[in-house]
């Protein structure tokens, strides 16, 4: 999940307008740029789907670690792959916040001056092989828990561009999981580096999918409107009922001694996150936030030539053509 | 047919892949980083196909991987242009424009060769290269052309690369084709790009040679083969 604690706003619209525009989320029309729509609803998305579309693009630095590195040629080739997916998803979620009155840039600029979030999932360094495994098979698949609902969201141009990336990702899980299966079957080094991934990544994971609902004080709105579609320990519930029994196969231990099947429930029983832990990370104190920001904020202001050189030309060539005419 | 010859179109497609993919996650805007994804892709492809066939025809054993990973610098046969490091966009960018100019006349040329194996890889690459030929001239137009600075550091970028390009032109018995003959065919494109970029031809033919025939690499070829080849020379006994 790439959105996380999302603020939904109030909204201060003339009443009947709101229980018109209610109707049709409840009749499961969808909302689209033109329609009218409140101010809360519109703000709330620009921040859902801004978010979004940022954890993709900084996602992108923990994976392209690795690239350089990747240990066969087929890995390589995978992992540029997906990688390039990812930026592709960065850019038709900047286009669906787009239709909502925000510009890509303006989105940038909020997002290297802290103004908005990445997921804190990507504040956490990747540091052996088996990382790429593990982001592939728990980050991406935590992803999917959220993002498969969101097909269905409200709003029309961020459901199409969720039905898109859902494609992608489940590849990407699926060659993530591929690269634990390798690791966890290699070697001793390598059956370390899967334990030490799986260490590392199980809370960060589970954190993906945003507090307790206990103490999610913005669901019920975001939920009223099809903007969120399931609850946070509902989707954390289903990742770990899904994870635990890949785990075992894999030979792999969850770093979790409280884990039990709950028969009554259904479901494990499992360990909260350390939230200190979380809300450290969103507050800008995870382990990589400072060399991510630092990267995206390096690549915004060494591009900035290149960026005004493609404009300078675009209008010379548009003045030529006037001129020719 | 010489497996040189094949090490040698590997090799470039090879560490111009490695060099562009650090790329990823940095570039100036979300199209250029998809679209430098896109390229090293397509030359990491093509990598297995050259080495692949260089391991099959040497019938030592190897495979394209083992070729990629467990070389050192001297018998690498890639040209010095590819290992150039990145340096600014404007660098990466002329460096890529060079040497697809180069690339889609050499392939064009193998898509003729006497070895169905060899014409069947160059006429699947030249389709990529094309785009990537494509893609790096009006990048080089749009930025030679843009603004005061971008002109600068595109020219400086050339000045800069001159030096390297020659020596795509030298040849030898190993080469799949003559590549002396593909001179005059960059040299007309070379013009066109330029001087629709605003950039001048630099003065003089000087070039360093060593690339291809493995004689002498430049310094930035060992770092970067420690970095790629980490893991699999630490870990000879792995698969992954």
């Amino acid at each position: 999940m790439y959105a996380q604690m999302i603020k939904s706003e109030a909204t201060q619209d003339d009443p009947e307008k709101l229980a018109a525009f209610q109707a049709r989320i409840d009749a499961g029309e969808k909302i689209e740029p033109k329609d009218w729509m409140p101010a809360g609803y519109r703000k709330t998305l620009i921040r859902q789907i801004g978010q979004h579309a940022h954890s993709e693009i900084v996602g992108q630095l923990p994976e392209g670690n690795w690239i350089t590195r990747a240990p066969t040629l087929e890995r390589k080739a995978i992992l540029l792959a997906k990688v390039q997916d990812e930026a592709g998803h960065g850019l038709y979620l900047y286009c669906a916040a787009e239709t909502l009155g925000v510009s890509r840039d303006e989105l940038t600029e909020m997002l290297l001056d802290g103004r908005m979030k990445y997921s804190s999932i990507f504040a956490y360094p990747t540091l052996t092989w088996a990382d790429m495994g593990a982001v592939g098979w728990l980050v991406d698949g935590a992803a999917i828990m959220n993002q498969v609902p969101l097909q269905r969201t409200s709003y029309g141009p961020y459901a199409r561009s969720m039905v898109r990336i859902c494609k992608e990702e489940s590849f990407h899980q699926r060659q993530g999981f591929d690269i634990m299966m390798k690791m966890a079957n290699g070697t001793e080094a390598q059956k370390r580096m899967a334990q030490d991934a799986l260490n590392r990544f199980w809370y960060p994971s589970l954190m993906m999918f945003g507090p307790s609902d206990k103490e999610s004080v913005h669901s019920e709105q975001s939920m009223a409107w099809k903007i969120k579609m399931n609850s946070n320990d509902e989707l954390r519930q289903k990742f770990v009922d899904q994870t635990v029994p890949q785990a075992e196969y894999l030979g792999l231990t969850i770093p979790d001694e409280t884990l039990a099947w709950n028969d009554e429930k259904g479901g494990y029983d499992f360990a909260e996150p350390d939230w200190s832990e979380f809300f450290d990370v969103l507050k800008g104190n995870g382990p990589c936030s400072v060399e991510r920001i630092e990267a995206r904020q390096k690549a915004w202001d060494d591009g900035a030539w290149v960026r005004e050189a493609r404009l300078a030309h675009a209008a010379k060539k548009r003045a030529a053509k006037v001129a020719a005419e | 047919m010489s497996v040189q010859g094949l090490i040698r179109m590997g090799d470039n497609t090879l560490v111009l892949g490695q060099r562009v993919s650090e790329w990823c996650g940095h570039a100036p805007a979300l199209e250029e980083d998809i679209a430098l994804a896109n390229t090293a892709l397509d030359l990491i492809g093509q990598t297995q196909l050259w080495l692949g066939l260089a391991a099959e025809r040497e019938g030592q054993g190897r495979t394209a991987d083992t070729l990629a990973y467990h070389r050192d610098a001297w018998d690498f046969r890639n040209l010095l242009l590819v290992e150039q490091p990145n340096r600014d966009f404007g660098a990466t960018m002329m460096r890529q424009f060079l040497f697809d100019a180069w690339h889609l006349e050499a392939l064009k040329a193998l898509t003729e060769h006497e070895d169905a194996e060899i014409a069947a890889i160059a006429q699947k690459s030249v389709k990529e290269v094309t785009y990537h030929r494509e893609r790096s001239s009006d990048t080089v137009i749009a930025l030679g052309d843009g603004t005061e600075e971008s002109h600068d550091r595109m020219q400086a970028a050339l000045d800069r690369l001159w030096p390297y390009v020659g020596e795509m032109f030298s040849t030898d018995n190993d080469d799949l084709k003559d590549m002396s003959a593909l001179k005059s065919a960059f040299d007309r494109y070379l013009e066109t790009v330029l001087a629709e970029a605003t950039l001048s031809r630099p003065d003089g033919d000087f070039a360093h040679m060593g690339g291809k025939t493995g004689a002498r690499h430049t310094e930035h070829l060992g770092h970067m083969l420690a970095t790629m080849q980490v893991l699999p020379r630490s870990y000879p006994d792995a698969t992954w």
